[in-house]
């Protein structure tokens, strides 16, 4: 019947103009995966740097030059591990925008956009504070639960299953702040592991087979 | 429910996609600008601009215009009456779909 199937098109586009306009669902579970990756590349790199600094480890403490010149270290690769981070995350967003036909940086991307950024600067700056003053021991922790803060915040402008990857962040932030000198396995199996295992379980889902996507 | 026809429930209004799309995209969200329903709806800018117009003129929408800069911002949001009329309408469409099942 010609009556039905135009009403049901008209739902059908009414449902679609809700969901594309209130949500971005571009996102791709590639660019978890290449996150998570990062991360463990970074975590391991922060390993071995680690582990020197304790074989030559000279008894001063924190006004060590050592001890600066590692700090220094860190900080650098952790902006070079958000970067590639970022730039691998945009690239494979930006593939998937492509094949969907979806513009990427649009209405919902920005809401998603600003709405994760407002945790994360907080915890950024936190984080920075602390290690002004030589506060080392919650960095990873600190570092998870904001970015869980974060993700949770914005899985309301893209899809749902972000909000459980936020709140095992957040969960993951917490238990390490009883095991402060596990820190770093803490850090690489929020940012490594978890990212790779949702980013999969992303990709199985939606993009494995692009004939289900509607 | 025999009694009334389904089809009287339906909104003239909403007969036209690019209406209804419009309808769509402000029942959930708060505040869209011109150039972001022109980019959902893909359609021109005369066009989107007629149809505006007639949901205005419809007292469905509310229009409130600002500036970025020098440039003229304008964003549209919902009233209650667009709201209860979409309502209304989508229950018709409901009512008769279920009705030819």
């Amino acid at each position: 019947m010609d009556s039905e199937n135009q009403h049901l098109d008209a739902l059908q586009d009414i449902r679609k103009m809700m969901q594309r306009s209130s949500r971005f669902i571009s996102l791709s579970g590639l660019s978890g995966i290449a996150a998570g990756f990062w991360a463990l590349i970074g975590a391991y790199i922060a390993y071995t740097w680690i582990e020197d600094y304790y074989g030559t480890y000279s008894g001063i403490g924190y006004t060590n030059q050592n001890f600066n010149a590692l700090k220094n270290k860190l900080f650098l690769l952790a902006i070079a591990v958000l970067g590639i981070t970022i730039l691998s995350a945009y690239y494979f967003t930006w593939r998937r925008a492509g094949r969907d036909k979806m513009p990427l940086w649009n209405h919902s991307s920005r809401m998603l956009v600003v709405n994760m950024m407002i945790p994360l600067v907080t915890g950024g700056v936190f984080i920075l504070s602390m290690l002004q003053f030589n506060e080392w021991r919650f960095v990873a922790p600190a570092c998870l639960v904001f970015y869980g803060l974060a993700l949770i915040n914005a899985s309301k402008y893209t899809l749902d299953e972000i909000r459980y990857l936020g709140l095992c962040e957040v969960l993951l932030g917490l238990v390490s702040t009883q095991f402060i000198h596990a820190g770093l396995y803490f850090w690489a199996i929020g940012f490594g592991l978890l990212h790779i295992i949702y980013g999969f379980a992303m990709w199985w889902n939606y993009e494995r087979n692009p004939k289900t996507e509607s | 429910m025999a009694a009334n026809n389904p089809i009287a429930g339906l909104n003239k209004i909403f007969d036209n996609r690019i209406r209804l799309g419009v309808m769509s995209i402000l029942m959930v969200n708060d505040a869209i600008s011109f150039n972001d329903l022109k980019q959902m709806l893909e359609v021109t800018d005369g066009n989107l601009a007629t149809h505006l117009q007639t949901l205005e003129e419809e007292n469905f929408l509310k229009v409130h215009k600002g500036f970025v800069g020098r440039k003229t911002n304008t964003t549209y949001s919902v009233t209650r009456a667009g709201e209860k009329a979409f309502n209304e309408h989508i229950a018709a469409l409901e009512k008769i779909i279920k009705g030819i099942k």
